[in-house]
């Protein structure tokens, strides 16, 4: 038996680190040649990282949200054979990286020249029903504990200089250890020396008393728990803020009647669910999006504001805003002006299910030309959703209410359903935006409008 | 090429650097140190202790010059020497000799520690990995943390390189004889400390500063002793004056000064002290693109840069450029490493300067406390009131002591006096704990000693002054 050591191979140009976001296999498992080990990520993509060899994980060199510097030993495996380590070292601090240029992982090039695959698709919310929980231990990680002392310098302050101002808080250097290493906010102990100058049988008292809160009555839970953005939820985060700050938006609220369209939309299901799939409201907006963008083109499109350029789609590629335990993603259902309402429906159940497993391919992640954002039944009155950058618009669904309808002659029970659209207004204008939007109502409102065929 | 991999690596093995590496160590952290001179950084080779001993010899041998029976100056204490000499040789060997006991000493700690030491240039790669050279043979060491403490090197001036009659702070600590004369160029406390010392041995000295004072950062009444004891000296002081440029067969330093018309000193040595610079070349900080402020590396309150896992601690991060400082990021580094809970949270940095008489200065001047928009009282006591002071001979200078009015709490602790260096550490306790002047005036201070002086400060910083 051999040990076979897997570092980290260059993962693209001037990359010096990447961060281990999963590991998928653990101490113990075999795993086989080509064998997904875990993902790392940098600046610029994230990267599989396949095994190599057939052997048994011996070592995890590295735990989630580590920095890994390139070059450096990510896994060790038990092979059979020689291994490209000798047994003797692999606990030593020696051994030559560059000796076994083979062993080290070679990610596909391909998924390095774009932004990250993964990366995340800004809307306002996000949308799915099956949300399951928040915190996800493969994108956060929780670091120490601590409360900052109000003596803290601010990050990246000059040097310390000679002479310091006086603290506001008066203690010895112990007991403001003391005070740091018991995440005590010292400007919250009241101290009991001159001039309220905080001794350690004041951090006693107090300490005491956080232990037995209903002695004392409630104490302020002055506890921060300082969470790591790593990962995936980083690249939302910078996705975020490139739309919120590149694009200014426009945002359209409609009400409209889908009393119609839940007629048909259940008939349809009571006659085809069964052989066609089911449908829900998400490929009908899918359709009468096509239909508006027939007329508008202009909506249909990524615009590069670098090159002062909008690229008018003829096709329809729809994203899909996602909700996934690592957060959100955007897959993409390509060509749905060719689809019928259950191809498309189809293949938006198709593509989550693939994003919530982690299956999901990045060809299926990229270049759509107008996203569509729903929060089901969560999905609030009105959203104002964030643009999928460098696309130019945005529909939110929102929650279906019946709501008192006017009809007239008294007010009636109605199955009511609000769009929210966002628009870039640099691109498009408000008069653009609304006939958009209100080209979409007419079509949900009277949905045999859908299925003219021209 | 051969690969060390270790948790931490300490480039630079100066004050800052080898406290790092050994509390790292003692805390069970894998250490690597990287020197490329010999351990003990600027401090302890060509710095602080190289130039106290030959301050010490200077005083010595001025004492005894002193006694010499002269027409105007016969020794109070009736003592008489005649003709002292002085072998220059014997003296740097001697000061050589401590420095290589505690080159020793560190080497000896670093050892205990369990910190390996590697002799070599070091060089980034990554903000991971470091290459060391050392002659042709090349070390790459990965690690998990790097502490930058490179330190920092005099500043030159274009017009005066450093060579041949031109001397820098190392090179004046390794004179083989006294010069004649010597102009030091740059009037600050390395320039200071050395041309005094210099004057003891016998050489006439001329200081040339470029600003309107002399030690700019302290205040005139700390200064004033020191003014006066060069003049004793006879030293020439000469502010407000710039250095041009030195010819050699003449031996002449070329200036041009706003207050008086010569244009040149005869110096046979010119010692060049106009500042130091961070050492941010030669190591590879292109390769890690550090945030940098007035040329130093920025560092947060864990003196960790802006890359993850890469520090700097001391003089490669700027003012105040003090051993003791870089000790004390060293120290807080390792602690962080460790995982332990430590941030800069210091409340003073006590600077002395070595010059005669010392002065000594801890937290806020009266200047400093003004700029910050305190209240504040000042209290000084003379060592003129002072009995230790006299039995010393040396009754010039004052402790001063700044208060914050409301509470009496000690904003600042500045003294100026013979010896005084010995009383920072009371300073800086009282201001790290932070003591009100009741408290000092309360604490039974030892009889006769210079540092009842801080007693009586308090004392009068609390309207009770004793012997005043």
């Amino acid at each position: 038996m051999g040990l076979h050591v897997i570092n980290l191979s260059d993962v693209g140009e001037g990359v010096a680190e990447a961060e281990l976001v999963e590991w998928h296999v653990s101490v113990g498992d075999t795993v086989g040649e080509d064998q997904l080990l875990g993902v790392v990520m940098t600046d610029k993509a994230a990267v599989d990282v396949p095994s190599s060899v057939l052997g048994k994980v011996v070592k995890l060199c590295a735990d989630v949200g580590d920095v890994v510097a390139v070059g450096s030993e990510l896994i060790q495996l038990e092979v059979s054979g020689e291994g490209n380590t000798p047994i003797s070292k692999s606990s030593g601090n020696q051994f030559e990286p560059d000796a076994q240029p083979n062993t080290d992982i070679n990610p596909d090039s391909s998924s390095l020249s774009k932004e990250s695959p993964t990366t995340a698709t800004p809307t306002s919310e996000s949308d799915s029903p099956t949300k399951k929980e928040h915190n996800n231990r493969n994108t956060r990680t929780t670091t120490k504990t601590t409360t900052k002392s109000t003596t803290e310098q601010p990050a990246f302050a000059q040097s310390p200089p000679a002479n310091t101002s006086p603290a506001k808080v008066l203690a010895a250097p112990s007991v403001r250890q003391r005070a740091r290493d018991l995440g005590v906010e010292l400007s919250t102990v009241t101290g009991s020396g001159p001039i309220g100058r905080i001794v350690h049988a004041d951090l006693d008292r107090y300490t005491e008393r956080r232990a037995q809160p209903g002695t004392s009555g409630r104490q302020p839970n002055t506890n921060i728990d300082v969470v790591k953005i790593i990962g995936m939820r980083r690249k939302i985060a910078e996705k975020m803020a490139l739309s919120h700050s590149r694009i200014p938006h426009i945002t359209i609220v409609e009400e409209v009647d889908i009393h119609y369209l839940e007629e048909l939309r259940e008939e349809l299901n009571d006659k085809h669910a069964d052989t066609r799939g089911k449908l829900t409201i998400l490929p009908f907006v899918m359709k009468s999006i096509v239909e508006a963008a027939r007329e508008q083109p202009e909506l249909n499109a990524r615009f590069d504001d670098e090159a002062g350029t909008v690229a008018q789609y003829g096709g329809v590629h729809i994203g899909i805003a996602t909700q996934t335990e690592n957060g959100l993603v955007v897959p993409v259902v390509r060509h749905t002006e060719v689809n019928s309402l259950w191809k498309n429906a189809n293949e938006v159940r198709r593509l989550s299910a693939a994003c919530r497993d982690g299956k999901i391919e990045r060809e299926e992640l990229i270049d759509s030309t107008i996203t569509i954002t729903s929060l089901g039944s969560l999905g609030a009155v009105a959203t104002t959703p964030i643009i999928n950058h460098p696309e130019v618009a945005i529909v939110g669904i929102n929650k279906i209410m019946i709501r008192p309808f006017w009809d007239g002659q008294q007010f009636v029970p109605r199955k009511m359903m609000n769009l929210s659209c966002s628009f870039d207004h640099r691109i498009v204008d408000g008069w653009d935006a609304a006939v958009f939007v209100q080209k979409l109502k007419s079509l949900l409102e009277k949905p045999a409008m859908l299925f003219l065929e021209d | 090429m051969e690969t060390i991999r270790t948790q931490l690596l300490v480039i630079g093995s100066g004050p800052g650097g080898y406290v790092c590496a050994i509390r790292a160590a003692q805390l069970g952290i894998s250490t690597v140190i990287v020197e490329s001179e010999k351990v003990g950084g600027t401090c302890l080779n060509i710095g602080c202790i190289p130039s106290k001993a030959l301050i010490h010899a200077a005083d010595e041998f001025h004492k005894l010059v002193s006694m010499c029976k002269s027409d105007e100056n016969e020794s109070a204490l009736g003592i008489s020497a005649a003709s002292p000499s002085l072998d220059l040789i014997k003296t740097i060997h001697w000061k050589d000799s401590i420095v290589s006991r505690l080159n020793n000493g560190v080497n000896g700690l670093l050892k205990k520690a369990n910190v390996q030491i590697f002799q070599g240039v070091a060089r980034f790669r990554d903000g991971k990995t470091v290459i060391v050279s050392k002659d042709s043979e090349e070390t790459q060491i990965h690690c998990e943390n790097i502490v930058i403490a490179t330190g920092s090197e005099p500043v030159d001036i274009p017009t005066l390189p450093f060579g041949d009659r031109i001397l820098s702070s190392t090179t004046a600590l390794s004179l083989t004889e006294i010069p004649n004369s010597m102009a030091v160029v740059g009037g600050g406390y390395i320039g200071l400390e050395l041309g005094a010392s210099f004057a003891k041995f016998g050489s006439k000295v001329t200081i040339v500063e470029f600003s309107p004072k002399i030690l700019p950062q302290y205040d005139e009444q700390l200064t004033r002793p020191v003014h006066e004891q060069l003049k004793k000296l006879g030293v020439r002081v000469m502010t407000e004056t710039k250095a041009l440029s030195y010819s050699q067969p003449e031996k002449a330093l070329r200036i041009d000064s706003a207050n008086c018309e010569d244009t040149s000193i005869i110096a046979e040595k010119v010692l060049v002290t106009v500042g130091r610079r961070a050492r941010l070349q030669g190591w590879g900080l292109e390769e890690l693109s550090l945030t940098t402020e007035h040329g130093y590396i920025a560092i947060d309150q864990h003196c960790q840069t802006s890359m993850r896992g890469v520090y700097a601690i001391g003089d490669v991060t700027g003012e105040p450029m003090l051993a003791h400082r870089a000790m004390a990021q060293g120290e807080l580094v390792a602690r962080v490493i460790s995982g332990q809970s430590a941030s800069w949270d210091k409340q003073c940095i006590p600077a002395v300067c070595f010059t005669d008489p010392e002065i000594v200065s801890a937290g806020l001047s009266p200047a400093e406390a003004e700029a910050l928009g305190e209240v504040y009282s000042v209290s000084s006591f003379p060592f003129k009131a002072n009995g230790r002071a006299m039995s010393l001979q040396r009754e010039d200078g004052f402790v001063r002591v700044i208060t914050q009015k409301e509470t009496n709490i000690i904003l600042g602790i500045q003294a100026v006096g013979a010896g005084v260096s010995e009383l920072s550490a009371a300073f800086s306790i009282a201001i790290e704990m932070g003591a009100r002047a009741e408290d000092i005036a309360a604490t039974i201070h030892a009889h006769p000693t210079l540092s009842e002086g801080l007693q009586e400060a308090c004392m009068g910083a609390i309207g009770h002054g004793l012997h005043l």
